[in-house]
């Protein structure tokens, strides 16, 4: 689960990151206003989305005067901001931090995240700020330092010397970055983060330390023992369709394409996708039944994937080991006949309960296009969506 | 032989009495799994489906001289019963409980080297379908028909993928020694290579088939240690070949959020390796015989 900038800058200043003075407008007056009692010469006014590479977008302003401000916060609110990061449908911005301006010497990149081949929190840095850590990684990945923290003793105070020393921190601004090192990783830990990035951590003409960025991504499994991270969630900022599904216990990925798919499993999601694609067809979208669904699940489960309209053709692949052929075949006949769909349907069932599950889809009377493998199911599903498309 | 376990392996279920644990405990025991008991704590002393229920492992293991176990502890708690596990000297561990904070399983990792290599629990999972070795036991929630006895290793991190390999062999007469699902988290017990370093040194295994997907470092690692320590033949499939960067498919381990994590990257790899690959999913089975065929 991702958060905002200004709800991230929050929780860190809270462990001892130096943060700039800031405020939040939900209105092009409250900007300006924001910025009087900021006071100073010089505003960031930036939209607050869950993307990074805000800037090329049109997220972030650096504005001098009222007018400045008022006009950067009207065309910001309300808009669709597009960047690498966000897809193609872009999010929404209903909200802004006004931020003092800094008066910046130099940039560096700082992150923490779990490094799954070391089993471990790694802290990763570069005294060459100011770019996406992807881009640094392919131009200079020599001025990329990581330093591993050891889980049962955390992070060091030598760690967080050395690093600082590493990236040519002055003097000035020595007990700030080691307590910024030490305090991103104690709220990692605390809060059960799996990502804080600062990128820029800032060095300012005056010699401190400043972070000017800020982003913090959570562990959806462990919201249930962190309340307050739960409650920053920001459901605009999710496509409105896994939205949907979460709210009902139901694990859904959006696609591009128009093939709408029911699967049972993860894995066995990802491989029939994988098949569609080489058939020449596009996914819409897949939405994992799980383990044991009962018929009115099923039935949920199948509204949801209706619900796009992009969706020309339906798959259902099911393999069914603690879920039953009998019950989704149920489930699925039962959809399909309240919402008297026409698009073409595709079942593949195999697994438990196979014969029962193939003898409902038989005698529902529905036209409903029946698959014995996964290959078949997905050339059946790629002919059908190139016949209902015309092509 | 097979990996891990078989019909002798006594087994207890922690989480043996709540709804979940209960229906796949009976469903191991039709199948034949040697199960001897569960741990719920508060309810030692009594019965459930007419095995000993204990209040701690250790006290299940002294009693019934358990050496794996099956985990169907709710998600909160699970990281602390795979460590009272393998503290209590339990050698093969399944988790099969999907949820675990992942953070959780940094000290569960962490808790874990403590002990020497031949100490060591072997844990697999969590948020798997568990270890089945076809015809002899079954530790996990697989729908145990479908898997014939033989002579081909399956790893993979996914279940339903794993059942869809074991019935396309099947179908072709090739049948299994032990399937593996290693789970779907991004920090789990063993990794593809654990498991395929037990097939090697099993002498009824002949190949080997490997179920990956996209998202962190296993299946690469697998690779390299395929092209330098294995003489079994491995086939392999990546998950994941149509997966948009950066976004999470399913499984919480399954996005790729950096170099090398792509399918296409890991496929690359494991070429370079000498791994035979089957280029679909409905191509796993076939594969493997043209593989089998090739080496006699």
């Amino acid at each position: 689960m991702d958060i905002h900038e200004y709800q991230a800058k929050e929780i860190l200043a809270e462990y001892g990151v130096p943060v700039g003075k800031g405020g939040l407008a939900y209105s092009p007056e409250q900007a300006v206003y924001r910025a009087k009692e900021i006071g100073g010469e010089v505003w960031a006014v930036k939209a607050q989305i869950h993307s990074g590479a805000r800037g090329k977008a049109g997220g972030i302003k650096i504005c001098k005067t009222d007018d400045e401000i008022f006009s950067a916060a009207d065309e910001m609110l309300g808009k669709t901001l597009v960047t690498h990061q966000t897809g193609p449908q872009g999010k929404i911005c209903s909200r802004l931090y006004i931020e003092a301006g800094t008066d910046i010497d130099r940039e560096i990149y700082f992150s923490l995240v779990v490094d799954r081949a070391h089993e471990r929190v790694v802290l990763i840095a570069s005294a060459e700020g100011g770019m996406e850590i992807e881009e640094l990684a392919e131009s200079n990945p020599d001025a990329i330092l990581k330093v591993y923290v050891e889980t049962a003793v955390g992070m060091l105070d030598f760690q967080a010397r050395e690093l600082a020393f590493a990236l040519n921190i002055p003097k000035s601004a020595m007990s700030q970055a080691v307590a910024t090192i030490k305090g991103c990783y104690r709220a990692m830990i605390e809060l059960d983060a799996n990502m804080v990035e600062i990128n820029p951590l800032v060095i300012t003409k005056a010699g401190n330390l400043i972070a000017l960025d800020a982003k913090m991504g959570f562990d959806e499994n462990a919201l249930y023992r962190q309340q307050r991270i739960g409650e920053l969630r920001d459901k605009s900022q999710e496509d409105p369709r896994e939205t949907a599904a979460s709210d009902r216990g139901l694990n859904y990925v959006g696609l591009d394409g128009d093939i709408g798919c029911m699967i049972n499993g993860a894995g066995l999601a990802m491989a029939s996708l994988d098949m569609i694609k080489l058939a020449g067809g596009e996914p819409a979208n897949f939405l994992d039944i799980g383990g044991g669904a009962t018929p009115d699940r099923v039935e949920k489960a199948f509204r949801l994937v209706l619900d796009d309209d992009n969706v020309v053709v339906m798959l259902v692949n099911i393999f069914a080991g603690i879920n039953r052929c009998d019950w989704v075949a149920e489930g699925v006949v039962r959809a399909a006949k309240k919402l008297d769909i026409k698009i073409p349907l595709i079942v593949r069932l195999s697994g438990t309960n196979v014969e029962e599950g193939r003898k409902i889809i038989v005698e529902s009377g529905l036209p409903i296009i029946t698959a014995e493998t996964l290959a078949e199911a997905a050339n059946r599903a790629v002919e059908e969506r190139n016949k209902a498309v015309g092509q | 032989m097979a990996i891990m376990i078989d019909e002798t392996t006594p087994v207890i279920v922690q989480g043996f009495t709540g709804k979940i644990g209960s229906f796949h405990a009976q469903d191991m025991i039709n199948y034949g799994t040697n199960i001897v008991g569960g741990v719920t704590p508060g309810k030692g002393g009594t019965t459930h489906l007419g095995r000993p229920v204990f209040n701690t492992v250790k006290d299940a293991v002294n009693a019934t001289g358990a050496t794996a176990s099956i985990l169907f502890v709710p998600p909160p708690f699970a990281a602390d019963s795979v460590m009272e596990a393998a503290d209590a000297g339990i050698k093969v561990c399944v988790a099969i409980t999907d949820g675990i904070p992942t953070q959780d399983m940094m000290r569960v990792k962490r808790y874990m080297r403590r002990y020497k290599k031949e100490d060591k629990m072997l844990l697999t999972g969590p948020n798997c379908s568990g270890t089945i070795s076809p015809e002899r036991a079954m530790l996990g929630i697989m729908p145990g028909h479908i898997y014939m006895r033989g002579t081909i290793g399956i790893v993979g991190r996914s279940g339903t993928l794993g059942y869809e390999a074991a019935s396309q062999m099947k179908k072709l007469g090739i049948g299994i020694t032990t399937s593996v699902s290693i789970g779907g988290d991004p920090i789990n017990g063993s990794s593809h290579r654990d498991i395929l370093e037990l097939f090697e040194q099993d002498p009824e295994t002949k190949a080997v088939m490997m179920i990956g997907e996209i998202g962190g470092p296993q299946e690469a690692e697998a690779g390299y240690f395929s092209r330098d320590h294995m003489t079994k033949p491995l086939v392999a499939y990546i998950a994941g070949l149509t997966a948009p960067k950066g976004r999470r498919m399913g499984h919480a381990g399954a996005i790729v959020s950096g170099s090398g994590e792509s399918a296409a990257e890991k496929v690359a790899i494991l070429k370079e390796c000498g791994v035979h690959i089957a280029p679909t999913p409905s191509e796993l089975g076939t594969t493997m015989a043209e593989v089998l065929a090739k080496v006699g």
